[in-house]
């Protein structure tokens, strides 16, 4: 590897300076910065409207939201209840819609897998640098799109687009005939684009242009995941990209694949939408699985517990992932028959899920581990992604989710995958790859209060509304009654204590760089086997000029 | 601070009782929530009765045997595997054994879940026709009997109430929320944010089927305490049925977001005895909704 780092000592040649570096940039790492950096920028305005949201629930009534659009719209105080109440479900869907499209998904694909797949598999870069920088730079146009979204009509009279980020008519057709609702409809657009493009982009360099003797069954982990979910990606985004568009279509030009008037159906665009939204959910997650599989055999020491079956595994989740996507509308009026095949397909997911979290154990079992922040995060994330797990199991059985669909209990789930889940591993990635991506190494300490207070935050927000979920409190209701105030109360505070736990993660970003604390090449020592630990820390502007040769 | 964790400890106290004497609980009999409440509404009908035993004594053994199976390992291995304990790691990467069990492991486990899954699964899409059996809350092999359908009421939800058309007696009204004026001069005693100026009014111990549909955007039907929960589609009609074996008034609120009053359409099922029932709907369906429902509350005090 000496030699590997010899070639690189005048590997930044010609490469451009100031901002033509970002806005002109074909170069992964600089695109996958991008994207972290725009993560992190989407994911504060997303946590900023779910502080609202959970400010507006801390107590029963309407509090927050009738001054807040007094405040953003000037709509007069006479109007302001009503306005209120709408700005609520705006909150509820741009937090979904920011959360997933402009956070996770540029965090986990666009960010550590742009900057982190061509080092691991030995390759220069990506396949297609120019289509990497358009995929980032779509992202901006569709922000925009969902920004001015907020501030033209809705619903008639009413500023925004209120319809959930599932966007179901008739609600997003003749329910907000405003142009809010066209606006977010071109800015899922854009954002789909952008990641098919960069799902072709992985795909080609994945199979194309891994080093020489590394076969597939060689890749490293995290390779195999953005690899199954760039296929998740260009499988799915397509149907959204179609159903979408028919809202579009019917909402502006007279057509009616949704309207019951017109022959149309709006169950259709719920079939749809799921044959896209649950791959979703698991193209935000398979990411994470290969991080926290990284970090838990780098820093237990040991090598990955059935690296077979964990590939295996991610594929089957993938696959059968396709298949089960009506469990999300087990109460539309499907017929008995299709509920009891959904259901079983659902259940088959819980095995290939638990390979993965068994094999982590697994991994781990016997190991010699240092505590450190990214094995803190990683441990967290199996903890609670078990945990969301579980219930998720609860959800798939159509006789039990009769009780609980489109409640809290629903809400507590899918935070406790994605929230827990899919961040827990984005900040595990974070700590594990901040000398790397740097060449500064963050602060232990910060690091792990940063964990423990997140992990006591997280968990006082969003445990209770498994209560709220069975006791009937219902989702995306700007009021309750007062039988729901006590975990109502308790999971307000808790945001409170996950921004303390957000500062922390902010200082600890501004000490590791007013600090400089020079990272070793390889700080995790020799658990580390992939190939971007061979590099500098920073590592070259070009790396890999001569292959890496894979044994 | 002091004065939030003051009225934590005040609000968390009853609800620790509560959670600890679940006989507490029901004792109160109430159709909506209790505060502080952790687990499902009280159930009053067969198919209530098989979701709670379902969930309670099937899927939360389950998967809290689950968590806490990981939990343990996990506290395992951070005392046993940490470099000071453990400080020269394993080469162990596979192991056939420990991998074909925790395959089929789990595949058994969702077996056992998949039996009265299926079962309650059945009971809820399936309208009595008098000689089906239910499970009830012996779901892995109940046989609680169900008569056929006594009476039909479609619900339509409308941007933001409900309407109910009682379709064997050839008439409907609409029901809608009370505001905190109406409900301190109307209903002080109903909860707020549930209180409707006319409940859906239905006989104790009948099969009531319900069609629900909507008129405008996509809202849902739900009553907990029944185990009911359907998606009003416009231009559809979707089925379901509820057999209440409790006098009382049941309360649910629309589950399908509608727009800014979703959270101020509620769903409140009054179910009455059978010659209350009887006089309310001769005096309802003869146009007096309102002397109906007065008579009715006087009667029931």
């Amino acid at each position: 590897m000496a030699q590997a780092q010899a070639a690189h000592t005048d590997a930044d040649n010609g490469a451009p300076r100031g901002w033509k570096r970002w806005v002109y940039s074909t170069n992964h790492k600089d695109i996958g910065m991008l994207y972290l950096y725009s993560a992190i920028f989407a994911g504060v305005v997303g946590g900023i409207l779910s502080g609202f949201m959970r400010w507006e629930l801390a107590e029963p009534g309407i509090q927050i939201f009738p001054g807040l659009a007094q405040m953003v719209y000037g709509v007069s105080a006479d109007a302001s209840i009503d306005a209120g109440k709408h700005m609520f479900n705006v909150f509820t869907t741009m937090h979904g819609l920011i959360m997933i499209f402009f956070m996770v998904m540029p965090a986990v694909i666009g960010g550590f897998g742009n900057y982190f797949v061509p080092l691991m598999i030995g390759a220069p870069d990506m396949a297609f640098p120019r289509m990497n920088n358009i995929s980032f730079w779509l992202l901006t146009p569709a922000f925009l799109l969902v920004v001015i979204s907020l501030f033209v009509e809705g619903p008639p009279g009413a500023m925004g687009s209120g319809g959930g980020w599932t966007m179901y008519p008739p609600f997003a057709t003749s329910g907000q005939p405003g142009p809010a609702m066209d606006f977010l409809i071109l800015a899922v657009h854009l954002a789909g684009a952008s990641s098919i493009l960069g799902a072709i982009n992985f795909i080609t360099t994945i199979l194309n242009m891994r080093a020489p003797g590394m076969t597939m069954f060689k890749m490293p982990l995290f390779a195999w995941a953005v690899l199954v979910t760039a296929f998740l990606l260009l499988i799915s985004l397509p149907v959204l990209a179609g159903a979408i568009t028919m809202l579009l279509t019917d909402r502006n030009f007279g057509t009616a694949f949704f309207d019951p008037a017109g022959g149309g159906d709006p169950v259709l665009y719920q079939h749809l939408f799921w044959f896209f939204g649950h791959p979703e959910v698991y193209i935000m997650i398979l990411p994470g699985f290969g991080i926290v599989s990284h970090i838990v055999s780098t820093i237990s020491r040991k090598p990955i517990f059935g690296y077979l079956g964990m590939v295996l595994a991610m594929v089957a989740i993938g696959a059968v992932g396709f298949i089960v996507w009506a469990h999300h509308m087990y109460t539309t009026g499907i017929s008995l028959n299709t509920q009891r095949y959904f259901v079983a397909a659902t259940m088959v997911i819980a095995v290939p899920t638990g390979i993965k979290v068994f094999s982590w154990i697994a991994t781990m079992w016997g190991g010699s581990i240092r505590f450190t922040t990214p094995m803190l995060w990683a441990i967290g994330f199996i903890f609670l992604f078990t945990v969301g797990g579980v219930t998720g199991v609860v959800l798939a059985n159509a006789g039990a989710d009769r009780a609980m669909h489109d409640t809290y209990y629903v809400v507590a789930h899918f935070h406790y995958v994605l929230s827990l889940g899919a961040v827990y591993s984005i900040f595990a990635g974070w700590y594990y790859w901040f000398p790397k991506m740097f060449g500064i190494m963050y602060s232990e300490f910060l690091g792990k209060l940063h964990f423990w207070i997140m992990f006591v935050g997280v968990n006082l927000i969003f445990f209770p509304q498994h209560f709220l979920g069975l006791a009937g409190m219902p989702r995306r209701y700007i009021d309750y009654p007062d039988s729901y105030t006590l975990w109502n109360q308790v999971s307000s505070w808790g945001y409170v204590v996950t921004l303390v736990g957000m500062l922390v993660f902010f200082y600890s970003i501004f000490e590791a760089a007013s600090r400089k604390r020079k990272a070793a090449d390889n700080p995790w020592g020799e658990g580390a086997t992939t190939l971007e630990w061979t590099l500098p820390s920073p590592p070259p502007y070009h790396q890999f000029s001569t292959l890496p040769r894979f044994k | 601070m002091t004065g939030f964790s003051f009225r934590l400890a005040r609000a968390s106290l009853p609800a620790l009782i509560l959670a600890l004497l679940p006989a507490l609980a029901s004792a109160q009999e109430l159709g909506y929530a209790h505060p502080g409440q952790i687990g499902l509404q009280r159930s009053v009908t067969p198919v209530m009765d098989a979701m709670v035993a379902f969930h309670d004594h099937v899927l939360m053994w389950a998967i809290s045997a689950i968590v806490l199976l990981v939990l343990v390992l996990l506290v395992v291995i951070v005392l046993r595997f940490n470099q000071r304990a453990n400080p020269v790691p394993s080469r162990v990467t596979h192991n056939t054994m420990v991998e074909v069990v925790w395959t089929v492991v789990p595949v058994l486990i969702l077996f056992v879940i998949a039996i009265p899954s299926f079962g309650v699964l059945a009971d809820q899409e399936t309208i009595p026709d008098g000689e089906r059996t239910y499970l009830g809350s012996q779901i892995f092999g109940g046989a609680v009997e169900v008569p056929e359908p006594g009476l039909t009421v479609k619900a339509v939800g409308y941007q933001w109430y409900w309407g109910y058309e009682y379709m064997d007696d050839d008439f409907d009204f609409v029901s809608i929320m009370l505001n905190d004026d109406q409900r301190a001069e109307r209903k002080p005693t109903e909860p707020r944010l549930l209180a409707v100026d006319n409940e859906m009014v239905v006989p104790v111990n009948t099969t009531v089927r319900v069609l629900v549909s909507a008129a405008d955007v996509l809202h849902a039907f739900a009553v907990p305490s029944f185990g009911i929960k359907v998606d009003a589609v416009p231009d559809r009609n979707n089925e379901t049925w509820f057999y209440a074996r409790e006098t009382g008034i049941y309360y649910g609120q629309c589950s399908e977001l509608c727009g800014k009053d979703h959270a101020f359409m509620p769903i409140a099922v009054r179910v009455v005895e059978q010659d209350q029932y009887d006089a309310w709907l001769a005096a309802a369906s003869g146009g007096d909704l309102s002397g109906a429902n007065a008579t009715l509350l006087a009667s029931l005090e």
